[in-house]
C-alpha cells in the first residue's frame, strides 16, 4: 500500500515537472528582453511603447507555438544580440560563459597551492 | 610553481584590463549594423484602405524601395517629410510609407496638407508588423534593393545628409 501511494506521488511530480517544462511562461521571456528605449530596463518593467508592443508580439507568438528558444532567435534576428539580458551561447560569448569557471578553477589552485605551502612549512 | 601562479595571475590581471578597456570603449547602445544587408522575406503589409496587402510581390518589380514607418502624431515624421517629398521624383526608388499606431483619418489629413511622398501606403496599428522590421521608434526608414536586402537604416528622421546618401545608393545603379 505505502508503496502505491509513494509510486502515485511520484508520478504526480513527475507529470507536474514535465508540465511546468512545456509551457512557457511569458513572463520570464518579458525579463529576459531588453527594452531598447528605456535605461536599464526590461520589457518586463517598462510601460513604454516599444516594450508593449514587444509583449503582445511575444504573446502572438507563444500563441503560435514558438518556443522560448524560437521566439529569442526571432528577435535577435531582428534587433541583435543586444535585445537579450542573457547572452548566447556561442564562440563569441564563449569567453563570456566560461570565464567564471575558470577564475573559479583557478582562485582552488591558488588556495591549494597557499595551503600546501603552509602545510609543508608546519 | 610560484613562478607559475604569478605570471598565470599577471596575465590574468593584464586579459580583466583589456577586456574592461574594450568594453568601455565600445558603444552599447542598440544599433542597426547587424540588419544590414540581411534579407526582409516576408513582407505583408495592410493597406491603409485596408482593402488589400501589400507584399514581396508588390515590390519586386522595383530597383530601390525605401520604407518609412510614420505617424500623423509623430513631430519628427513632420521634419522629415520634405526630404521624402523629394525622394519621391527619383525615377529607381519607389517609397512604402507605414503609417504606425495611427487613425487613418488622421493618417489622410497628414498627407493632404503636407503632401503625399509614397507609392504604396500600408497600415500597422498596434505596431505588431514594425517587429518584423527591427523598428523600435519613429520615424524610421529602411533602403532595401530589389532582392529585398536590407542597404541601410535610418533611425530617426531623415535628414539632408541622409538624402544625399538615399540619392547616391540608388543613382549607382
Amino acid at each position: 500500500m505505502r508503496t502505491k501511494i509513494i509510486f502515485t506521488f511520484l508520478l504526480i511530480n513527475f507529470y507536474s515537472y514535465v508540465a511546468s517544462n512545456e509551457t512557457i511562461n511569458e513572463n520570464k521571456i518579458y525579463k529576459n528582453l531588453r527594452c531598447l528605449v528605456c535605461q536599464g530596463q526590461s520589457i518586463s518593467d517598462s510601460n513604454s511603447d516599444f516594450a508593449v508592443t514587444l509583449k503582445l508580439v511575444v504573446n502572438d507568438l507563444i500563441e503560435k507555438g514558438k518556443s522560448e528558444e524560437e521566439i529569442y532567435n526571432f528577435l535577435s534576428d531582428k534587433y541583435g544580440d543586444w535585445i537579450l539580458y542573457k547572452p548566447k551561447f556561442n564562440l563569441e560569448n564563449l569567453a563570456l560563459w566560461f570565464l567564471p569557471y575558470f577564475v573559479l578553477f583557478l582562485g582552488g589552485l591558488i588556495i591549494l597551492y597557499i595551503i600546501r605551502k603552509k602545510v609543508k612549512k608546519t | 610553481m610560484q613562478k607559475t601562479i604569478k605570471l598565470t595571475i599577471s596575465v590574468f590581471i593584464f586579459f580583466i584590463l583589456l577586456v574592461f578597456y574594450l568594453s568601455l570603449n565600445k558603444v552599447s547602445n542598440y544599433d542597426t549594423e547587424n540588419l544590414v544587408g540581411n534579407k526582409l522575406n516576408q513582407i505583408k503589409l495592410e493597406s491603409l484602405e485596408g482593402i488589400n496587402y501589400i507584399t514581396n510581390k508588390n515590390l519586386k518589380k522595383n530597383s530601390y524601395t525605401l520604407i518609412n514607418f510614420w505617424a500623423s502624431w509623430c513631430a519628427p515624421c513632420r521634419v522629415e517629410h520634405p526630404f521624402l517629398m523629394e525622394l519621391s521624383e527619383i525615377k529607381n526608388l519607389k517609397i512604402l510609407g507605414v503609417n504606425f499606431k495611427d487613425k487613418k483619418d488622421n493618417a489622410l489629413n497628414f498627407l493632404d496638407s503636407l503632401g503625399n511622398p509614397y507609392h504604396y501606403l500600408a497600415k500597422d496599428i498596434k505596431g505588431k508588423q514594425s517587429v518584423n522590421f527591427g523598428i523600435y521608434g519613429i520615424p524610421e526608414s529602411i533602403l532595401i534593393d530589389k532582392d529585398f536586402i536590407v542597404i541601410k537604416k535610418f533611425v530617426g528622421p531623415l535628414n539632408f545628409e541622409d538624402l544625399n546618401e538615399i540619392k547616391k545608393i540608388v543613382s549607382s545603379l
